[in-house]
């Protein structure tokens, strides 16, 4: 088969999602309305901890425009949200009811909702509703001794271990031991778009459906359809434009179950659009962690065994992904160095705080802080600087594949390519490392404290088992492409289009690319674990490979051509070397109506690992405790960018909100439970002043061996080292190994570390 | 995040929005000026004004007016007024620079220089300038006209003295010497943040040593004032380190520190003694 004429994979095309954003015609939740819609509001618990002893609601109902109030009794025949990844059995009976029914466990949980004319009046009488709640003593900290989560069970779920090797023998030939006790501060992945879920029934079709999905729908259709009794075919997920996702949004909460049930039941379509106070207390928080870490080392600092043992602060209760951040904390924490002896011990707690669930990078934004902290100290133990300790641990390219001997989400570790040392060359030779040293030695002779740090990484990516993709040439030349893929605004459409466009032999743009509605394709994952491109990407090649050989065939009748000896050419079939006549690819599908349409699938059991490197400058004022990024690269080798430009979108972005974690945003609560960052005032978001220009270096020396284009997803590398990256600058600046031992530095922690000396 | 009900009224003249004032501001009738401060409380429903006077219609509010002696800032004018120069004295320059570390580009397009007065956030920058400064207030209602000194308006964390049915209608900042200096410097988390403790000093040269040092402190206590022991470290000494220091220090050491879940009363009064020497540093630059 010749070679496509027209190359997309690889090229930094412009967004085909962007034409509608930037227009003015993206609908998001709040977009969408039906005539006659209800407005609901959650009522939710302003106590930490406390036993719900009853609930008013008389005032409320009698308010003009109020339709209902619904409490636990109204759902009690509902199950608990049910987990969509790593369920552990034990964690079950820790999930969340979709309203409160004996106890209250967190700030916002909800216990009870409105349903009224507009928002407004919903406002007005969910203030009105009055909750007797006999409070409780709150568990606040997942390093406490464990208490009560009701009468027969204690706050600690489940304690997860992962471990290889013969770790106490390490320990006991070690030459020195390191350890350390660090902490990563709760933050979340914040979208701009807050929730939002509108339930309508149509009773024409007997069908009903739900607005405003994100990120997993056919997972949420086929589980929320369980919860209430509905069908594949008579309940349906659509997906509008999303703004944001970050691993939090589109996965099932109560307020999108009771949308569902609640237009069931009252067959009124009911619109729920959370706000930004709610969203700060609702939704998913994640990352907090506290690590007690120790590595046995020899005489020069290469690592012998690592054990580690941490507390997971999940919040109030198991939600979708149940021990997913903590089961990754652990199997993700040894990176790219050789750990020829390991054991992760990690205590799921709850704590009377929202509950937790993955936030880009989930359990590796953690665990690279802990690693690589781990790493400058072992450094400083044996008196070497922060590249030649690394160059000393990390794993060869000679060792690929290389099994880790760890499982994770259902699929062992393996990683499948890598070249971490010449990254690692190729980041500090963008870095200017060398003259950077020699820049930052001169102005700490001046007496600035300027530093700079580095950390080492491998992502996760391209998550399995299977994803499907249809495809079609309209009658009208247009072609389709249907998959249960989601997007969250990582351009999606683009790289599906980009991919079959080059595989097909036709014009990016003339692909249509239909995602995120479950009545179109019967089954799909959507998009988390930065699985899309990876997954739906090889799924699109190999559903074009077969729309092309079946074009081909169809077209070879007509032409009296020999289809081997056809090519497709920017949506033309042309002979080969050109000669004699062609036939418009939309010609061909006026003549076979119907005919031209695809389908393949491409199942995976391994995950494909990217691998990164980022390396930080900052100065810090020590007399106030602010911190300034003045330099930040980040080299990530993707195996293949099918769109440069949306590989260096997705790393920068992550950087920002790996910034976030490193130096701003933090979920603080007061010792009786009381959330203390409830809006963007108290909750910082670094903004476009705080986030420093950056550099990007996408490699692409190590393609992936398991899928054909060499695909490894980009998702996450932006955030994952961040923290880990500046805490090490910072350190450096200071000249005291080992400053940081939690994030986020504030100016008041930081300024405290400063007057210490 | 949806206030709650409320009736807002439209007055076009100054005598009609006093009079509606004076009418509602029994059932928590509020002032609407910006709304940059108030729609964001309301949203939260931290405040539920019965009544809103929106008085962005009110004609004469307008104005900034320099007669030579004082700056008349009225309750119409927004922050974005003064990112340039609205006088050449240089209080004109000294407006100017302080403007720019107030919110954001949008929010200084709405917010007003008065409005922020009647807010009294504890950080404000305009509250330290006019503390400072020794600003007057003119307030009015249907009762008649009061003239409040910066010194006696505050009122602790986002209080003042004015009264419910009174329209804080203009500011009067005096004008400053033609050779006076200033210096402003504040530090907040990111870039627009309230601040976590600014400060704004002015003060003249005589024979090369300070004189007429004004020191203003804002964000470190329940109201922005004038710290009298950092301006006696100033006056009659030579401009520089050693002086500045010791201004810092002391207006560290006078001052009651606020509290907050970010930012505790000692690294407020560590703060303070940085903000102080800072700005008190920029005044040479
Ligand atoms: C994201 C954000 C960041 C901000 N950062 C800063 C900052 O760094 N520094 C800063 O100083 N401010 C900041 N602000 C506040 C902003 O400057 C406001 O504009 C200002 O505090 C209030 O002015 P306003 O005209 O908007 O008043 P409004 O919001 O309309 O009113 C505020 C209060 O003052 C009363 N009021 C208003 N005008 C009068 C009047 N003439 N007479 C009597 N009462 C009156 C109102 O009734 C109300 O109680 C920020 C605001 C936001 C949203």
């Amino acid at each position: 088969m010749a070679e496509p004429k027209n190359k997309f994979i690889g090229r930094s095309v412009p967004r085909l999602e962007d034409r509608p954003l930037l227009t003015g015609r993206g609908r998001f939740a709040a977009d969408v309305n039906f005539p006659g819609q209800w407005a609901m509001r959650v009522v939710r618990s302003p106590v930490a901890h406390g036993r719900l002893r009853g609930i008013d609601a008389a005032a409320a109902l009698a308010m003009d425009g109020v339709h209902a109030v619904w409490t636990f009794a109204d759902v009690a025949h509902l199950p608990p949200i049910p987990f969509r990844l790593t369920g552990l059995v034990e964690l079950e009976p820790y999930r969340q009811h979709v309203l409160a029914s004996e106890y209250v466990r967190y700030v916002g949980e909800p216990v009870a909702v409105v349903f009224a004319a507009d928002a407004y009046i919903a406002e007005d009488a969910a203030e009105a509703v009055e909750l007797d709640i006999e409070p409780l003593k709150p568990v606040m900290k997942a390093t406490d001794e464990p208490g009560p989560f009701d009468e027969s069970k204690r706050t600690e779920p489940s304690v997860i271990v992962k471990s290889y090797g013969d770790v106490e023998a390490a320990f006991r030939q070690a030459d020195s031991i390191v350890t350390l006790e660090l902490a990563v501060g709760r933050h979340s992945g914040v979208p701009l778009e807050t929730r939002g879920a509108i339930g309508f029934y149509n009773e024409a079709l007997g069908r009903l459906e739900m607005h405003g999905a994100a990120k997993v729908p056919h997972w949420n259709r086929d589980t929320i359809g369980r919860m209430l009794g509905r069908t594949r075919d008579d309940f349906q997920l659509f997906e509008g434009h999303v703004g944001g996702g970050f691993g939090i949004r589109g996965e099932i909460y109560p307020e999108d179950v009771i949308v569902c049930a609640a237009a069931l039941h009252f067959k009124k379509p009911i619109k729920w659009i959370e706000d930004r106070r709610e969203h700060l207390i609702a939704a998913n928080h994640s990352r907090q962690q506290t690590h007690r870490i120790r590595a046995a080392i020899d005489r020069k600092g290469r690592i012998l065994a690592i054990d580690d043992e941490f507390f997971h602060d999940n919040g109030a209760y198991m939600r979708t992904h149940a021990a997913t951040v903590p089961d990754l904390a652990a199997a993700m924490l040894p990176g790219p160095y050789r750990v020829p002896a390991y054991r992760a011990t990690g205590h799921i707690r709850l704590t009377n705080k929202t509950p937790c669930g993955t936030y880009r990078a989930p359990g590796r934004y953690e665990s690279t802080f802990v690693r690589e902290r781990l790493i400058d100290a072992i450094a400083a133990n044996v008196g070497v600087n922060k590249v030649e300790i690394r160059k000393r641990n990390l794993l060869p390219q000679s060792a690929m594949p290389y099994a880790l001997n760890l499982d994770t989400l259902g699929t062992h570790i393996v990683y499948d390519s890598g070249d971490y040392a010449l990254l690692l060359d190729k980041a500090l030779e963008r870095a200017g490392w060398a003259k950077l040293q020699k820049e930052i030695a001169k102005r700490r002779a001046n007496g600035e404290k300027v530093g700079a740090g580095v950390a080492m990484f491998v992502e996760k990516s391209g998550l399995g088992p299977f994803d499907d993709v249809r495809l079609e040439i309209k009658a009208d030349g247009g072609i389709e492409l249907v998959t249960g893929a989601a997007s969250v605004g990582q351009g999606i459409e683009t790289a599906m289009a980009q991919i079959c466009a080059e595989t097909l032999g036709v014009d990016y743009a003339t692909i249509n690319v239909v995602h995120g509605q479950t009545d179109r394709i019967g089954r799909g994952l959507g998009a988390f674990a930065s699985r899309v491109t990876v997954m739906t990407g090889e799924a699109t090649r190999r559903a074009s490979e077969r729309l092309r050989s079946k074009a081909l065939t169809l077209a070879a009748e007509l032409m009296q051509a020999d289809p081997e000896q056809l090519d497709i050419v920017d949506g033309e079939i042309v002979r080969e070397g050109g000669a004699g006549p062609s036939m418009k690819l939309s010609d061909l599908a006026k003549a076979k109506p119907g005919e031209l349409i695809a389908e393949d699938s491409f199942e995976s059991k391994h995950m494909v690992y990217p691998y990164g490197v980022h390396v930080a400058a900052v100065r810090v004022d020590a007399e106030t405790g602010a911190v300034a990024i003045e330099k930040y690269v980040m080299a990530y080798d993707v195996g293949r960018a099918v769109n440069p430009t949306l590989v260096e979108g997705q790393i920068a972005g992550g950087l920002a909100q790996g910034i976030g974690g490193a130096l701003y945003e933090e979920f603080l609560y007061d010792e009786g439970g009381e959330p203390l960052s409830v809006t963007f005032a108290d909750y910082l978001m670094p903004t476009a002043r705080e986030v420093p220009p950056s550099s990007i270096l996408i490699t692409e020396d190590a393609p992936s061996p398991l899928n054909p284009l060499g695909l490894k997803g980009a998702g996450e590398g932006g955030t994952n080292p961040v923290g880990a990256a500046i805490a090490s600058a910072i350190d450096d600046a200071l000249q005291r190994p080992g400053a940081i031992v939690s994030l986020p530095v504030t100016p008041q922690r930081l300024r405290a570390i400063c007057a210490k000396t | 995040m949806k206030p709650a009900p409320f009736v807002r009224h439209v007055p076009r003249s100054l005598d009609e929005a006093l009079k509606i004032l004076a009418e509602v501001a029994g059932d928590d009738g509020r002032i609407l000026a910006g709304g940059q401060s108030l729609v964001p409380i309301m949203a939260f429903r931290l405040a539920k004004p019965a009544h809103l006077v929106d008085i962005n219609e009110v004609e004469g509010l307008d104005k900034i007016a320099d007669d030579g002696q004082t700056l008349t800032i009225g309750a119409r004018v927004r922050h974005a007024a003064f990112h340039k120069p609205v006088t050449a004295n240089p209080l004109g320059a000294l407006l100017a620079y302080v403007a720019r570390h107030i919110a954001h580009y949008p929010i200084r397009m709405r917010g007003t220089f008065c409005g922020s007065l009647a807010h009294a956030d504890p950080s404000s920058e305009w509250c330290l300038t006019a503390a400072t400064l020794d600003a007057v207030m003119i307030a009015k209602s249907v009762k008649g006209i009061r003239e409040i000194k910066a010194a006696s308006f505050f009122d602790g964390i986002m209080s003042t003295h004015l009264k419910e049915d009174e329209l804080l209608a203009e500011v009067r900042l005096p004008l400053l010497p033609a050779d006076a200096k200033f210096g402003f410097y504040e530090f907040s988390r990111r870039a627009g943040d309230f601040a976590m403790s600014a400060s704004l000093v002015t003060y003249r040269l005589d024979g090369g040593k300070m004189t007429d040092a004004r020191v203003g402190l804002g964000g470190a206590e329940a109201s922005p004032r004038r710290i009298a022991e950092a301006e006696a470290q100033l006056n009659g000494k030579a401009p520089g380190d050693a002086a500045f220091r010791a201004a810092g220090e002391a207006a560290s050491a006078a001052i009651e520190p606020l509290e907050d879940h970010q930012t505790d009363a000692a690294y407020r009064r560590d703060l303070v003694k940085v903000v102080v020497r800072r700005a008190l540093e920029h005044s040479l630059k």
